[in-house]
C-alpha cells in the first residue's frame, strides 16, 4: 500500500514538473479520498450507462441473437445489418428522407438559436435589475414550470390554430421559443455575475443590450450551453404530429418514430433490430452535440477575468 | 386616511417614474414575455377556468363551481390512492436524486476536464435517451426467473422464487421508484455540473489559507454557498419531476397499474384528460398538483437558505 501511495505521489510530481502552470492552491486532496471517489464514480457510471450499453448492443445483434433469453450484453456476431436495413427503409420512403431531415434541421436550428437569444435577453433584466413588476415576472416563470401540460394542450392547440400556424413548422418553433426551462436556468446563472462588472460597462457608456451580448453572455457560457442542449433535444425529438399533417412537412423524429413502431417497415417482430438501430441514431445526434458543446466549456468565470 | 391617500399617490408616481426609467429593460423582456403570455400563461389560466366547469372537449363548458374538487376528495378513492403513491415516490426519488446528482456533479469536477465531460454525458445519457431505455428496464425487472434482477437475487441466494416485479402490487411501486431514480440525472444535474465550474477559484485559495483542511469542508463552506442559484434551480426541477412521475409506470407496469399500486396523480390526470376526455375534472387534478408543487417549493426554498451556515 505504501508503495502505491509513493508511486502516486511521484506521478503527481512528475506531472507537475512536466507541464508546470501556476495553478490555484486548493485544500489538500488525500490519496485515499481520490481512490474512493474514483471507484464510486466508476461504479455509478457503469450503473447509469447500462441502459445505453444495452440499447447499443441490441442494435448490433443479428436476428438470431435478438430474442435470446436471458438477454446478453455481449454480441457474439456483431453486425451492422440493422443499420443497413434502417438506411434501406429510409431510402425508400414516399417523402424523401432528405426532406424530413431538412425539416428537422430547420426547426432545430431556428428554434434553438432563436430561443437562446430571446430567452437570454429576457433572463438578464430579470436576474440583475429591479424594476416595477420584476418580482411578479420571476414568480410566474417558476410557477409555469409546475403546471401539467396535458390539460393546457387544448387551449394551446386552439391558440395555434387561430394564429394560422397549423400544418407548418412554426407551430413547433414559435411555442418552443416560450419554453421557460432554459430561461429559468440562464436567469439563475446570471444572478451570480458581480454587479461591479456591469457598472463598469455602464460607466463606459454601454447600453443594456450591448452589456448583454458582450459581457453577460460570455460569462454565463456554461448555462447557455446547457440551455442549448435542452432546447436542441426538445426540438429534435418533437414529432409535431399534433400540429403538422402534411407528410412532406414532418420531421425526422416523426419518420423514425413511425419506423420504430413498425408502421413503415410493417414486418412484425423483424423490425426489432431496425427499431433498436433507429433509437441509437436518434440518441446519437444530441449526444454528439452535447459532447462538442460541453468540451468547449472551460471554467469561464476564471477565463473571462471576472473577479470581484 | 388622508396621509395614506397621499402616500398612495406618491407611490404611484414613484412607480411610474421607475417604469419610465426601465423602458429599455421592458423592451428586452417583451419578446419572450409576449410569447410566454400567449403560449404558457393563457393556456394555464384557461385550464384553471376549465377546472370549475364540466368541459368535455366536445360540448360547451358549463360552470359547475367546486363540484370537480368535491368529487376529487369525497367521491374518488383512486385519487386519494394516487396522492399517497405520488408522495411515496416523490419522497424517495426527489431527495435521493437531488443529493446523488449533486454529489456526482461535484465528484466530476475533481476530475480532469476531458474525463469529466465524458462522465457528464454518461450520467445524463439515460435522461437523454428517454423512452428508448424503458424497454431495458422492462428486461431488468422482468417477471421471468431469468430476468436480470431475479437472476441476480437468486444467484446471491436471497430469493428462491422469481419475484413478479412488474405485476405484483407489492413491488410495482419499488420498480417505478428505481426506474425514476435511474432517470433522475437530468437538467438539475447538468446545472450542477455547470455551476460548480463557475465557482471562483480565488475563493478556494482564500479558503485554503483560512484553514479549510479537506474537500468536505471546502464543499460545505465554499462550493455549496456559492451555488445557491443552481441549488434552487435543481430543487425546482426535482420537485416538478418527482411529483410528476407517471409515464415510466405506464410503460413498465402498464396502465392502470396492478391494483392501482403505482397509480400517481399524473396517471390519474392522463386517465381523465386523454382517455375519458373529462377535461374539467382533469384540470381540477392539474390545479391540485400545481398547488402541491408550489407548497413544496416554498418549503424547499426555506431549507436551502440554511446551506453553508
Amino acid at each position: 500500500m505504501e508503495t502505491i501511495k509513493r508511486l502516486y505521489q511521484r506521478h503527481l510530481i512528475k506531472k507537475r514538473s512536466k507541464n508546470f502552470k501556476p495553478t490555484v492552491k486548493k485544500s489538500t486532496r488525500s490519496f485515499w479520498g481520490n481512490v474512493i471517489l474514483g471507484l464510486f464514480l466508476l461504479a455509478m457510471a457503469l450503473l447509469f450507462f447500462f441502459p445505453v450499453i444495452y440499447m447499443i448492443s441490441q442494435s448490433l445483434k443479428p436476428m438470431n441473437e435478438m430474442f435470446i433469453f436471458p438477454p446478453r450484453i455481449i454480441v457474439s456476431e456483431p453486425t451492422l445489418n440493422n443499420y443497413r436495413d434502417f438506411g434501406n427503409i429510409l431510402a425508400n420512403t414516399v417523402v424523401p428522407v432528405t426532406r424530413s431531415l431538412y425539416n428537422s434541421l430547420f426547426v432545430v436550428a431556428i428554434g434553438s438559436v432563436g430561443h437562446i437569444v430571446i430567452a437570454s435577453l429576457c433572463a438578464y433584466p430579470l436576474a440583475k435589475y429591479k424594476f416595477p413588476g420584476c418580482r411578479f415576472f420571476n414568480q410566474i416563470i417558476v410557477y409555469s414550470l409546475m403546471f401539467n401540460a396535458t390539460v393546457t394542450m387544448i387551449p394551446n392547440f386552439l391558440t395555434i390554430a387561430s394564429l394560422g400556424m397549423l400544418d407548418s413548422q412554426w407551430a413547433i418553433i414559435i411555442p418552443g421559443f416560450a419554453s421557460t426551462l432554459g430561461l429559468y436556468l440562464m436567469k439563475n446563472f446570471m444572478e451570480q455575475i458581480p454587479d461591479s462588472l456591469m457598472e463598469a460597462a455602464q460607466i463606459d457608456g454601454a447600453g443594456y443590450v450591448r452589456i448583454h451580448f458582450t459581457i453577460v453572455m460570455p460569462v454565463v457560457k456554461p448555462a447557455l450551453v446547457t440551455a442549448f442542449i435542452l432546447v436542441f433535444q426538445a426540438f429534435w425529438t418533437n414529432t409535431g404530429d399534433k400540429f403538422i399533417y402534411t407528410e412532406a412537412r414532418k420531421g425526422f423524429a416523426y419518420v423514425v418514430g413511425q419506423l420504430a413502431n413498425g408502421k413503415i417497415s410493417g414486418v412484425g417482430s423483424s423490425y426489432a433490430g431496425i427499431s433498436a438501430a433507429s433509437a441509437v441514431i436518434m440518441f446519437a445526434v444530441p449526444l454528439v452535440v452535447f459532447l462538442i458543446m460541453q468540451n468547449n466549456v472551460v471554467s469561464t468565470m476564471a477565463t473571462s477575468g471576472m473577479k470581484e | 386616511m388622508a396621509a395614506n391617500k397621499i402616500s398612495l399617490k406618491r407611490r404611484a408616481q414613484l412607480t411610474l417614474r421607475d417604469m419610465k426609467r426601465s423602458i429599455p429593460l421592458y423592451i428586452m423582456i417583451a419578446p419572450f414575455m409576449l410569447l410566454f403570455a400567449v403560449f404558457v400563461v393563457y393556456p394555464v389560466l384557461k385550464a384553471i377556468w376549465y377546472s370549475f366547469t364540466d368541459y368535455n372537449v366536445l360540448e360547451k363548458a358549463n360552470f359547475v363551481g367546486l363540484r370537480n374538487y368535491k368529487r376529487l376528495f369525497l367521491d374518488d378513492s383512486t385519487f386519494i390512492t394516487a396522492i399517497k403513491n405520488t408522495f411515496i415516490i416523490a419522497v424517495m426519488v426527489g431527495p435521493g436524486g437531488y443529493i446523488l446528482s449533486y454529489l456526482l456533479a461535484w465528484m466530476i469536477n475533481e476530475l480532469p476536464h476531458k474525463v469529466g465531460t465524458v462522465l457528464t454525458v454518461i450520467f445524463y445519457a439515460p435522461s437523454m435517451a428517454g423512452t428508448a431505455v424503458i424497454t431495458v428496464f422492462a428486461q431488468i425487472f422482468s417477471n421471468d426467473s431469468n430476468g436480470y434482477l431475479n437472476a441476480i437475487l437468486r444467484n446471491l441466494g436471497i430469493t428462491q422464487e422469481a419475484i413478479l416485479w412488474l405485476s405484483d402490487s407489492e413491488y410495482v411501486i419499488v420498480v417505478v421508484i428505481l426506474a425514476s431514480l435511474w432517470m433522475s440525472m437530468g437538467v438539475g444535474f447538468l446545472s450542477f455540473v455547470a455551476g460548480i465550474k463557475g465557482v471562483d477559484e480565488a475563493q478556494y485559495e482564500a479558503g485554503a489559507i483560512d484553514g479549510i483542511r479537506n474537500r468536505w469542508q471546502e464543499l460545505w463552506y465554499i462550493t455549496l454557498p456559492n451555488m445557491k442559484p443552481q441549488l434552487l434551480f435543481g430543487a425546482v426541477m426535482t420537485i416538478t419531476s418527482s411529483l410528476s412521475v407517471g409515464t415510466i409506470g405506464d410503460s413498465l407496469v402498464g396502465f392502470p397499474s396492478p391494483n392501482y399500486a403505482s397509480h400517481t396523480i399524473v396517471n390519474h390526470l392522463n386517465d381523465y384528460g386523454s382517455i375519458r376526455m373529462e377535461m374539467g375534472y382533469a384540470s381540477a387534478i392539474a390545479v391540485i398538483l400545481f398547488l402541491i408543487m408550489i407548497i413544496c417549493n416554498m418549503l424547499i426554498q426555506k431549507l436551502l437558505r440554511k446551506v453553508g451556515t
